[in-house]
């Protein structure tokens, strides 16, 4: 299979602090990649060289290279905005704009001049928050505001937003952190559902989410990647002795 | 909280308490006693003059062999300075406070937002001459028949002064809104236009507005640069050409003045004073209301 995002040796650093040594990961389409590590150990960062969101936080850079479909998204030109259209992203306190629902959702389709007519993105709106199993919620209060709605429904919300201007990729990290079991049961199996059609790449400090999810894990420690592997090897048999004491929980 | 018991304070801390109270009371007790001394001559005012006249007559010539009492003139000069003065401060502050928030780098932005705000340390007297004798006259080529006196110099440079007050708040607003929503923004694609204008603006909007009505109240409150600038003639008029006077001109023009104490043209002084207080307090009350609403929404 192509992987559908190639990192090459990539570093990070925030100002003079490294975050990011030198990592190398292929991505697989249409699968689950969880990233897994204790807080600080890089995975979020990376997660955000993958569409371009550090660019935001001034005083940061980046070295090496990252493919998707063989492009190379740091190179000199690139249109940023046209990128993260393509690599959608949920974060992990949920963002909703304080506007209605259905102008959360629209938002990236009007800012992104795919609005079309009124009929054509009401549509557009009701796919993606069918999709992110929310419109049985929400189908009679499309106009109210989405800070009114829970935890989880917001968070739902945000997926929603991110799929209806239909990217490849979809980042999420730690969308779970923030919520209880339940709606934590909700998400993960809309992750489930939703790698059928996108690449999805998780960030979660959950172990258990981690293997319940994914297909594919990456155990990142110290801003390094320690080991990537198919995400049953990697929490019953993996091959380095550090990844072996985190998922047993030795440390972390 | 446990307090601290209050054996153990040394000997001299009551007094450093009732000290700073003492303060903390003077500026209270100022405040109450000029509203009192507002209610005074306005009660006494208004029983020579009748209050439907005060507020609905048209001419306002209390010095006048025949005097009239209609504030109306004096109430249309202050509104169309201060809707002059708005109109140059609104689109220029937002504009600058998106610049500040949304655009310019770190270190820029603590360079210029001081320097911004020393605009508002000049004072207004200095405002009020450059009106005069710079704006006006400028204006004068541009538009041949306006007058030495006017309402549109003044209220041109009374917007550049309340400027850096709507830049400077409307910036603290938006600072406010939390990084996640501009990420969000940024994840779907949005350019750093858009995400200011339809999510940074939107969210920051209670503040801005708080921080607009602010301005306006200043405006209203103004003193030096109308007296100065804008004439001393009451007139109920929408041209910004000709001289006019607002609300707080004339109490300058008639506390300047030799007024004998006690009478009605004195006491005028104190019902239109009475009249922009109101007017301001209100406008701050409801600036106050707006921003701890914002508060509440992004605490």
């Amino acid at each position: 299979m192509t992987p559908k995002i190639r990192a090459q040796g990539l570093s990070f650093y925030y100002g003079a602090v490294r975050a990011l040594h030198d990592i190398s990961v292929e991505i697989l389409p249409n699968l689950v990649t969880a990233f897994i590590g204790p807080s600080g150990c890089g995975k979020s960062t990376f997660l955000r060289t993958l569409n371009r969101m550090n660019d935001i936080i001034p005083g940061t850079r980046v070295e090496g290279r990252v493919f998707i479909d063989d492009a190379d998204i740091y190179r000199p030109g690139v249109d940023v905005v046209a990128l993260r259209r393509r690599v959608g992203m949920v974060f992990q306190k949920s963002n909703p704009f304080p506007k209605s629902i259905f102008d959360n959702v629209a938002y990236g389709l009007r800012v992104n001049g795919m609005a079309g007519s009124r009929s054509e993105l009401a549509g557009r709106v009701e796919e993606s928050l069918r999709q992110a199993a929310l419109w049985d919620e929400v189908k009679d209060r499309l106009h109210e505001s989405a800070l009114a709605l829970s935890g989880g429904q917001q968070q739902r919300l945000c997926i929603a937003r991110a799929l209806a201007v239909r990217p490849e990729i979809l980042l999420m990290d730690e969308p779970a952190s923030a919520l209880d079991p339940i709606a934590t049961q909700r998400i993960e199996e809309l992750v489930y559902e939703l790698k059928k059609a996108y690449t999805i790449v998780i960030v979660t400090h959950n172990m258990q989410q981690a293997a319940r999810v994914s297909d594919h894990t990456a155990f990142f420690w110290l801003g390094r990647l320690v080991e990537y592997d198919r995400t049953d090897k990697i929490f019953t048999n993996p091959a380095e002795k550090l990844t072996e004491d985190y998922v047993t929980g030795r440390f972390g | 909280m446990r307090r601290l018991p209050r054996a153990r304070s040394r000997g001299f801390e009551p007094l450093i308490e009732r000290l700073l109270l003492a303060c903390a009371l003077v500026s209270i007790g100022t405040t109450a006693g000029i509203i009192l001394v507002l209610a005074v001559e306005t009660v006494a005012f208004l029983r020579e003059v009748p209050i439907t006249e005060f507020l609905f007559g048209t001419e306002w010539t209390p010095l006048f062999a025949t005097p009239r009492f209609g504030v109306l003139p004096l109430v249309a000069g202050t509104v169309l300075v201060s809707a002059i003065a708005m109109a140059v401060a609104l689109p220029m502050g937002l504009l600058s406070a998106i610049y500040l928030s949304e655009y310019a780098p770190h270190g820029l932005r603590r360079i210029v937002k001081p320097v911004l705000e020393i605009l508002a340390g000049v004072p207004t007297v200095v405002y009020g001459y450059f009106a005069l004798l710079f704006v006006t006259p400028l204006l004068q080529r541009l538009i041949p028949d306006i007058a030495g006196f006017n309402a549109l110099g003044p209220g041109i440079v009374m917007g550049i002064m309340i400027l850096p007050l709507v830049s400077s708040l409307s910036e603290d607003a938006m600072q406010a809104v939390p990084r996640g929503l501009r990420e969000g923004s940024y994840a779907l694609g949005a350019t750093r236009m858009q995400t200011s204008l339809r999510v940074v603006v939107p969210a920051a909007f209670s503040g801005i507005t708080a921080a607009c009505i602010l301005a306006a109240s200043r405006a209203i409150g103004e003193t030096m640069i109308v007296a100065i600038a804008a004439g001393q003639q009451p007139r109920l008029t929408w041209n910004p050409l000709v001289p006019i006077e607002t609300m707080t001109a004339y109490i300058v023009q008639v506390s300047l003045g030799d007024t004998p104490q006690g009478t009605l043209e004195y006491r005028t002084i104190f019902a239109v004073g009475m009249l922009l207080f109101l007017g301001t307090f209100l406008l701050n009350l409801a600036s106050a209301w707006l921003r701890e609403r914002f508060r509440e929404e992004y605490g």
